[in-house]
């Protein structure tokens, strides 16, 4: 049982950017910057709820996907050549990567239970693998040990798990969307690692204090009575679940305009962004906004809205320069968009 | 409930009392340092199952303190690993296994007592556990003249409490209280209501009163408060005095005419495009970062391979099967039962675990002379000279703290951080004036670095100051004292094997300096007028010299 999704109070951005990556898992992920008690894993724990369930494999280890033959691991592949898959239906997966997880946690390793008991060799699949087709939350990103972020860095850009390790060696699809918190006043991230996720939120305590007053009342309504609170709430949870459904649907159906393309790249010129993923990624998010919007194509509005969270983490950086990314993208922002 | 106090009769006759409080068959549970994640969340118990062939698990610690209490000693050392593995469990109140792709599920519900020892202001447990636990106690309140209620009483508030009411008003207090107080987590004013309403069960009452409140406001966000409310930020709650007594370093306000000049590190002394390059990514890069730059330690965990050793299985050691079969291997005849279907025989003996080399961290750690006369001779280029080093830590993602000594004192203005951007902050808010305490700084520099090398860090002192030393390390002033105790300080950083780095800020370069710089087996080297960027190759060299010298 999880706090009810829908039940989230405030936070918008944050909100709006775990929903886009949902619609559109290309985008590969999203970084939560913040302060401490603002929702942050309360967010990305009750994305699992809201997600409806998908097809997979029955049996496989990777929660396969039945319908896309390309994807599919070895085993399932070799079972497919001999006939037909079996299908069941089960939740999308949102996994934890707690810090401190060991290397083998993450990557799978053999089964050491297996291997001394009956002496048969068989691979403990990791986090990587359950994390195959759903999500990767790491909470407090920032403070990942480097060897396990090299892991990370490798399977994200490559969607495949390669293992040698022990004596096996093996390969798994695993790709999932990346979801990252943390808080910057704590430790830097690896510029790599920050080019990995997507999109990139920051999220503040919110100062009014009747927002607050209605955060506490509803976390403390739901932890006195949480079957109740759930089922008020299941409306509001089931709603967000078909826009969101309607909106993957409608994706591959909008249009973005060369006007549209030449204003991103505008924008990503003006704020010096390293490499092209800066413009790929704010087109793809403002596609997914569009569709969640019930937009039929990308419009300056879409663009706008997806600049700041694109874009704000892959400006160049003085490392001794504190100035928020935010305000340098805001400004940029009101001049590209005024001309 | 944090209880920061240092072992004694007081904590444990106050843990008593706690227990005393609690439903009869309760867990209540100690959770030692080095707990293996095993331990806490459970798994495969590998001498059982080797003993009878089939899978045997154990049950995990934190899946155990179901509906008790768990007592974390000495907090604030535990790893942030195993921290955000408790605050994981807290969250959801469940212990979650995966093990062959079936997931298992412990419900986990447990009050968590965290004993925190902290000496100083910085060594607190890990910032995801403090923000977990409702209330704070600090040795004061350990007293034992205080009047713990029944537990019968206790009892039948714990039944009455979910009949509880609390109004929207209750609610509007705490929040907007929580938010005069500077506290940003939302999490603080939701424990606040929740202890009002236990304090109101406990009372008999069936509506949480306005003593409640008060009473939660005191226990739970007095001592969170970063601000009283409209009032200067550098005065705290009285409720708090206690605690932040110890942790404000007194600071000399002594009204003189030199002092506190607030003078700006010069950038103009700096070759700027060699800081543009070095935000670009051009600057010496991880290439120059040798082999050894940061010194290698052994670890069970992570790191390059480098061999193996006979040990026990857990805490995240890896077995190396090969070297453990191959240590099995001439013992097979020997071992040879009549048990059908068992080919292989291997004993806890024959386990050959692998050792990795792991690169620990470094924490660069400067030690800053901001009195009166380093103010006048060169502080600005002294800070002109850190800001550059902090660039290339920022590369060598190095950990930075800095400290500062002036007037009597050694003040540390910035624990040790990766955030370059704090740093540069504190740096640039550094005030210079006053006489020169250099024992006390040198002593201060010191008891940080081996606090850090306790962490496992790899410390590295730099030490700039003009050797102008004019207060012993007794406060009193005098030249002669002061130097004798600064040399017997640089000393006592020798015999604790510190690599350090004597930066000379005085307009000429200083015999005296260059002494204290041999009594401290460090590197000596006066700070060239114009060219800090010379400063950081030195550091950086410094870095190879120390790995060559430990190889």
């Amino acid at each position: 049982m999880v706090f009810p999704f829908s039940a989230i109070v405030g936070q918008d951005e944050m909100i709006n950017a775990i929903i886009i990556a949902a619609i559109e898992p290309r985008l590969s992920g999203v970084l939560i910057f913040g302060d401490r008690g603002t929702g942050k894993s309360t967010a990305v724990r009750a994305l699992a709820a809201l997600l409806p369930d998908m097809a997979a494999v029955a049996g496989c280890a990777y929660a396969c996907d039945p319908v896309d033959a390309s994807s599919l691991c070895e085993s399932c592949r070799e079972r497919q050549l001999q006939g037909h898959l079996p299908v069941h239906r089960v939740a999308v997966p949102v996994v934890d990567l707690p810090l401190g997880a060991t290397e083998d946690r993450v990557i799978g390793a053999l089964n050491l239970e297996r291997a001394l008991a009956d002496g048969t060799k068989v691979f403990e699949p990791g986090l990587l693998a359950r994390a195959h087709r759903g999500f990767l939350y790491i909470d407090e990103v920032n403070l990942l040990e480097d060897h396990i972020v090299d892991v990370l860095l490798d399977v994200a850009a490559s969607g495949e798990n390669v293992v040698e390790r022990e004596g096996m060696s093996l390969r798994h699809p695993a790709r999932f969307v990346l979801i990252g918190s943390g808080n910057p006043e704590e430790g830097e991230l690896r510029p790599q690692l920050l080019d990995r996720f997507g999109l990139c939120v920051e999220v503040r305590t919110p100062t009014d204090i009747a927002t607050r007053i209605e955060v506490v009342r509803r976390r403390d309504e739901y932890d006195r009575d949480p079957v109740s609170f759930t089922a008020k709430w299941q409306a509001a949870n089931a709603i967000l679940r078909d826009h969101i459904l309607q909106a993957r649907e409608r994706l591959a159906g909008i249009t973005v305009s060369d006007e549209m393309l030449e204003q991103a790249a505008r924008l990503c010129i003006a704020l010096g962004t390293d490499g092209l993923r800066g413009e790929l990624t704010l087109v793809r998010a403002a596609r997914a906004w569009a569709a969640f919007q019930g937009a039929t194509c990308v419009g300056t509005a879409h663009l706008r809205a997806m600049t700041s969270p694109a874009l704000r983490h892959r400006l160049r950086r003085d490392p001794l320069d504190d100035s928020l990314a935010s305000t340098r993208v805001e400004r940029v922002v009101a001049e590209v968009f005024a001309a | 409930m944090t209880i920061r106090a240092w072992s004694g009769p007081a904590r444990e006759n106050y843990l008593q009392n706690y227990r005393g409080l609690l439903a009869a068959k309760s867990a209540f549970r100690r959770m030692p340092l080095h707990i293996s994640d095993q331990q806490i969340l459970g798994g495969l118990d590998l001498p059982a199952t080797l003993a009878t062939g089939r899978a045997v698990m154990t049950s995990g610690l934190l899946g155990d303190c179901d509906g008790g209490v768990l007592v974390v000693a000495m907090a604030e050392r535990i790893s942030s690993g195993t921290a955000a593995r408790l605050a994981a469990v807290m969250d959801r109140h469940a212990v979650i296994r995966e093990q062959n792709s079936i997931a298992t599920v412990h419900h986990a519900r447990f009050a968590v007592v965290a004993l925190d020892e902290g000496h100083d202001p910085d060594e607190a447990p890990p910032a995801c556990l403090l923000e977990r636990l409702a209330f704070t106690v600090a040795q004061s309140g350990l007293s034992g003249d205080a009047v713990w209620p029944d537990a019968a009483m206790v009892a039948q508030a714990r039944e009455s409490l979910g009949m509880i009411a609390s109004s929207d008003d209750a609610l509007a207090q705490l929040c907007s209280l929580a938010a005069a107080l500077g506290i940003g987590s939302l999490r603080a004013p939701l424990f606040a209501l929740r202890a009002a309403r236990a304090a109101a069960a406990l009372q008999g009452r069936e509506a949480v009163a306005a003593c409640d409140i008060a009473l939660a406001a005191r226990l739970v966000l007095a001592p969170r408060a970063t601000q009283v409310p409209s009032a200067p930020a550098d005065e705290k709650p009285e409720d708090q005095a206690e605690e932040s007594a110890e942790s404000q370093s007194p600071r000399d306000d002594q009204p003189e005419a030199v002092e506190d000049s607030i003078s700006d590190a010069q950038k103009s002394v700096l070759p700027p495009e060699l800081l543009a390059a070095l935000a670009a990514g051009a600057g010496p890069k991880r290439a120059s970062r040798g082999a050894g730059k940061t010194g290698d330690s052994t670890s069970l965990r992570r790191g390059r391979p480098a061999g193996t050793k006979r040990g026990a299985l857990g805490g995240g050691a890896r077995l190396n099967l090969i070297e453990t079969l191959r240590a099995a291997a001439p013992w097979q005849r020997l071992r040879q039962t009549a048990v059908p279907g068992c080919k292989l025989k291997i004993r806890a003996d024959d386990f050959r675990i692998q050792k990795f080399k792991e690169q620990t961290k470094s924490v660069a750690i400067f030690a800053v002379d901001a009195s009166g006369s380093a103010a006048v001779n060169r502080l600005a280029e002294a800070k002109g000279a850190v800001q550059l080093l902090l660039a290339d830590c920022y590369v060598r993602r190095d950990q930075v703290a800095l400290l500062a000594f002036r007037g009597r004192v050694a003040e540390c203005l910035l624990p040790p951080t990766s955030a370059l951007a704090r740093a540069k902050r504190s740096l640039a808010g550094l005030p210079g004036g006053g006489p020169t305490p250099l024992a006390t700084g040198i002593n201060a520099a010191r008891e940080m670095a081996e606090a850090e090398r306790r962490k496992g860090h790899q410390p590295l002192l730099v030490l700039l100051t003009d050797g102008g030393a004019n207060i012993g390390r007794d406060g009193k002033p005098g030249r002669a004292a002061a130097a004798h105790d600064a040399l017997a300080a640089a000393r006592l950083c020798r015999g604790a094997r510190l690599s350090c780095l004597v930066v000379d800020t005085a307009p000429r370069p200083q015999p005296f300096v260059a002494k204290l710089a041999g009594e401290m087996a460090a590197r000596y080297v006066p700070l060239p007028y114009a060219d800090p960027s010379h400063l950081s190759r030195i550091v950086q060299s410094q870095g190879d010299f120390r790995a060559s010298s430990a190889a």
